[in-house]
C-alpha cells in the first residue's frame, strides 16, 4: 500500500486524523453549548411571560357582572429589559378585546386553564414571543372565558444568543486548539519507540553486530526480532568472510613464500646476467603481490576497526618507540638510521592502539622504502597545541604528485614506478587519523629533499 | 647459526632450509609440534622459526608452553596473516619477533641478528682472520682488542669474507648479498662498501685484495 508523500508519515496521518476528530468534536461542542444556552434563555423569557400573564390574570376582577382589569404595573415591569424590548398584551373576554392591542393575533394553539401556550411570530416588524393563558372568570354568575396574551420582542434574547454564540465559538476554538496540540503530542509519543529504535540502530557502527537490547513496545516486537535475526545472519556472514580472508591469505602467501625462497636459491646459483635479471624481476613481482595482499588485509582490518573504535589510554611515546624498534632491522638493511625525538612525558592519548600502530608502521615503512642508503629518518613526537608525529625522510619526495591524491586508495606517487608498493599505506594512515579526529599531513621538506608525513591529533 | 624451522608445508620448509643453508646456517625441520618438541630435546638451537598455523595445534600454544618452560631460545614467528592485531598478540604471547610470509631472507637475517643482540651474548658468532675478529651478533670488528661498531652493510659484507677467507667473490655476488631485490644498483655500488671495510681493516693484518676481473678476497698479510 502506498501513500502520497504527505501522508506517508505515520505521524502526519495520526495527527491529521486526531485533528479531524477534534474539529468535529469542537463543532458539536459549539452546537450543544449554543443550543442549551439558547433554550435556557428562551425558557427564562417564557417563564417571565407566563408570570406576567398570570399576574394579569390574577388582577382580573368581576364588578357588577362586568369583568374589569386594573393592569398591574408589575406585570409589565417584570418584562422590562435594557434592550428596548417592546411588550404587547391583549386581554379578551369571550372573544371581545377588553384591553391591549387589538391586532395582536390569537394563538394558533388555544391555551387551557392548566396549560399556557407559546408562539413565535412577526409582529409590527419584529419577531415576538407570545404567551397565551386562559382563565374562566365568573361575572354576575355567568362564567366568562378570558384569554390573556402577553408578547415581547426578542431583541434581548437575540443579544444574549449572540453573546452565547460568541462564547460557544470561543470554547469550541479553544477546545480545538488544545485537542490539536494534544494530538500532536500523542502522535509524537506514540511514535517515540520507533524513533528510539531508529536511533539505536543508527548509533551503532556497521561493525557492531550485537542484537538490539532495547525493549520494544508489543507492536514492534516482531519487527525487532526480525531485525535481530537479520543482524545475526549478517554477523555470521561477516565472520565467515573474515575467516575466508585469513584462510585465503594463508593459501596465497604460503606458496608465494615457497616460490620466493626457491627463486632466491636459484638466483644465487645462476651465472648468466640475463637469467639473474629475470629471477630478480620474478622476486620483485612476488614481493609486490604479497605486499598488496598484506595491505589489503590491513586496510580491511582498519576499516573494520574504525567503525567500532576501541578506546584505551595509550602512551604515544612508548607506542612510537615500539614501532620504530620493530622496523629498525628493515632500516638497518639500507644503513638508514631512524632518529627518534620523543618528549620525556608525552601526553596520554585515548584511541585504538592497533590502528595507531598500523598507521605509524605504514608511514615509517614508506619512509624506509623511499630513503636512500646511509640516510636519516627523523621521527619526532611533539605535544604543543596538537599531538603531532612527524616522519621525515631524505628520499626523493613526491615529485610533481599532488599530495592530496596520495591518500586515495591505490594511488601512488608519479615518481615511484621502480619501488614495490600497493598505494594503500597512506590510505590506511589517513583513515586511522580521521577515525581519531586527526589528519594526515603530507608535506615536502622545505629547503631539503625528501618528504614529511605527519599524523596530527587534537590534544585530549 | 643453527635454526629449528617449524613449518607444516614441506615445500616451503625445504625451500627455506635450502636458502638458509646457502648463507651457511644449519637448519633442522619439524613438520609438527611433536617433532619440534623432540628436536628441542635433542639439540640446542640459536633460533626457532615458528609457523603459526600447524596441523597438530596452534603455534600460539607452542609459544606459551615454550615461554612457560622458561626456555631461552628466541622465537621468530612466521605468519601468513598480516593483521596487525594478530602480530600484537603474538608478541604478547612471547614471540621475539614476527615476519610475514613470504619473507625477504636478508630481512629475516637482520631480524635474527636483532633478536640475538637483544637477548645479549647468546651464541656469540666470532670469526677470526689474522688478528681481526668479527663478532656478527654484536656487529663489531675487534682488532687487537679494540672494537669498532659496524654499520649493517659493512657487517654483512665482512661476514661474507670472514666466513670464507681466501675465496674470491664476484661483484655481482656481493651485490646480491648487500642489496635487496627491490633496489636497482650498479656493480660500482659495491666498490663503495669494499672501500669502507678496507678502511675498517686497515689497523689489522687482514686485507681485502682485488682480483682483477674476478672480484675480491680476504687474505692475511704476508
Amino acid at each position: 500500500m502506498t501513500f502520497p508523500p504527505l501522508t506517508r508519515s505515520i505521524r502526519t496521518r495520526l495527527f491529521l486524523q486526531l485533528a479531524a476528530i477534534s474539529a468535529l468534536l469542537s463543532v458539536a461542542l459549539f452546537l450543544v453549548v449554543r443550543g442549551l444556552a439558547e433554550t435556557a434563555a428562551e425558557a427564562t423569557q417564557d417563564g417571565i411571560l407566563s408570570a406576567s400573564a398570570t399576574s394579569i390574570a390574577d388582577a382580573l376582577r368581576s364588578e357588577d357582572g362586568e369583568i374589569t382589569l386594573d393592569l398591574p404595573y408589575s406585570a409589565l415591569s417584570m418584562l422590562g429589559t435594557t434592550n428596548d424590548d417592546r411588550v404587547f398584551y391583549k386581554v379578551e373576554v369571550n372573544g371581545e378585546t377588553l384591553t391591549g392591542y387589538d391586532d395582536l393575533p390569537a394563538p394558533t394553539d388555544a391555551p387551557t386553564i392548566s396549560r399556557n401556550t407559546f408562539a413565535t411570530f412577526d409582529y409590527r416588524g419584529d419577531e415576538v414571543r407570545m404567551v397565551s393563558a386562559s382563565r374562566t372568570v365568573s361575572a354576575g354568575g355567568v362564567p366568562s372565558n378570558v384569554l390573556i396574551s402577553v408578547a415581547q420582542t426578542r431583541l434581548g434574547l437575540a443579544a444574549i444568543s449572540q453573546r452565547i454564540s460568541a462564547i460557544a465559538t470561543g470554547v469550541g476554538l479553544v477546545f480545538f486548539l488544545v485537542a490539536t496540540a494534544l494530538s500532536l503530542l500523542a502522535a509524537r509519543s506514540a511514535l517515540r519507540p520507533l524513533k528510539e529504535l531508529t536511533a539505536a540502530v543508527t548509533r551503532r557502527g556497521p561493525a557492531d553486530l550485537r542484537p538490539l537490547a532495547i525493549q520494544p513496545p508489543t507492536e514492534l516486537e516482531p519487527f525487532v526480532s526480525a531485525l535481530n535475526t537479520f543482524i545475526a545472519r549478517l554477523r555470521a556472514s561477516l565472520l565467515r568472510s573474515e575467516d575466508l580472508i585469513a584462510e585465503a591469505a594463508h593459501r596465497v602467501r604460503t606458496p608465494l613464500a615457497t616460490v620466493r625462497a626457491k627463486a632466491e636459491v636459484t638466483h644465487r646459483k645462476l651465472n648468466k646476467p640475463e637469467h639473474r635479471q629475470t629471477m630478480r624481476e620474478m622476486i620483485r613481482a612476488i614481493d609486490e603481490s604479497s605486499r598488496s595482499a598484506g595491505q589489503l588485509l590491513d586496510h580491511a582490518m582498519v576499516t573494520f576497526r574504525t567503525d567500532s573504535l576501541a578506546t584505551e589510554s595509550i602512551d604515544m611515546g612508548e607506542l612510537v618507540r615500539e614501532t620504530v624498534a620493530r622496523l629498525e632491522p628493515a632500516a638497518d638493511l639500507k644503513d638508514a638510521t631512524i632518529r627518534c625525538t620523543i618528549p620525556k612525558q608525552p601526553p596520554h592519548f585515548t584511541g585504538d592502539r592497533i590502528l595507531l600502530q598500523s598507521a605509524i608502521q605504514n608511514i615509517l615503512d614508506n619512509a624506509i622504502k623511499y630513503s636512500p642508503d646511509d640516510s636519516d629518518i627523523a621521527v619526532t613526537l611533539t605535544a604543543v597545541d596538537t599531538l603531532r608525529l612527524d616522519v621525515s625522510d631524505q628520499g626523493r619526495g613526491f615529485g610533481d604528485t599532488d599530495t592530496n591524491t596520495l591518500k586515495a586508495r591505490f594511488s601512488r606517487g608519479a615518481n615511484v614506478d621502480d619501488i614495490v608498493g600497493s598505494g594503500l599505506g597512506l590510505t590506511i594512515a589517513d583513515e586511522v587519523a580521521r577515525a581519531h579526529g586527526g589528519t594526515l599531513a603530507i608535506t615536502r621538506n622545505e629547503g631539503a629533499k625528501g618528504a614529511c608525513v605527519s599524523l596530527v591529533f587534537p590534544l585530549q | 647459526m643453527r635454526f629449528l624451522l617449524i613449518e607444516d608445508n614441506a615445500n616451503l620448509a625445504s625451500a627455506v632450509a635450502e636458502r638458509l643453508q646457502l648463507d651457511g646456517h644449519a637448519v633442522d625441520h619439524a613438520g609438527t609440534l611433536d617433532d619440534a618438541e623432540s628436536c628441542i630435546a635433542a639439540a640446542d638451537y640459536d633460533l626457532i622459526l615458528l609457523d603459526i598455523m600447524l596441523p597438530d595445534g596452534d603455534g600460539r600454544t607452542f609459544l606459551q608452553s615454550h615461554r612457560r618452560a622458561a626456555k631461552s631460545t628466541p622465537i621468530i614467528v612466521t605468519t601468513a596473516r598480516s593483521e596487525v592485531s594478530d602480530r600484537v598478540s603474538l608478541l604478547d604471547l612471547g614471540a621475539d619477533d614476527y615476519i610475514t610470509k613470504p619473507f625477504d631472507f636478508s630481512e629475516l637475517e637482520a631480524r635474527c641478528r636483532a633478536v640475538l643482540r637483544r637477548r645479549g651474548g647468546v651464541a656469540a658468532n666470532r670469526l677470526t682472520v689474522a688478528n681481526a675478529v668479527l663478532d656478527s651478533t654484536a656487529g663489531e670488528l675487534q682488532i687487537d682488542g679494540v672494537g669498532q661498531t659496524l654499520r649493517n652493510r659493512e657487517l654483512r659484507l665482512l661476514e661474507v669474507f670472514f666466513t670464507s677467507p681466501g675465496q674470491v667473490f664476484s661483484k655481482s655476488y656481493l651485490l646480491d648479498r648487500l642489496f635487496s631485490f627491490s633496489e636497482d644498483v650498479g656493480e660500482n655500488a659495491i666498490e663503495v662498501y669494499v672501500g669502507r671495510i678496507r678502511k675498517r681493516l686497515e689497523p689489522s693484518d687482514a686485507v681485502i685484495e682485488t682480483v682483477r676481473g674476478l672480484g675480491y678476497r680476504l687474505v692475511a698479510k704476508q
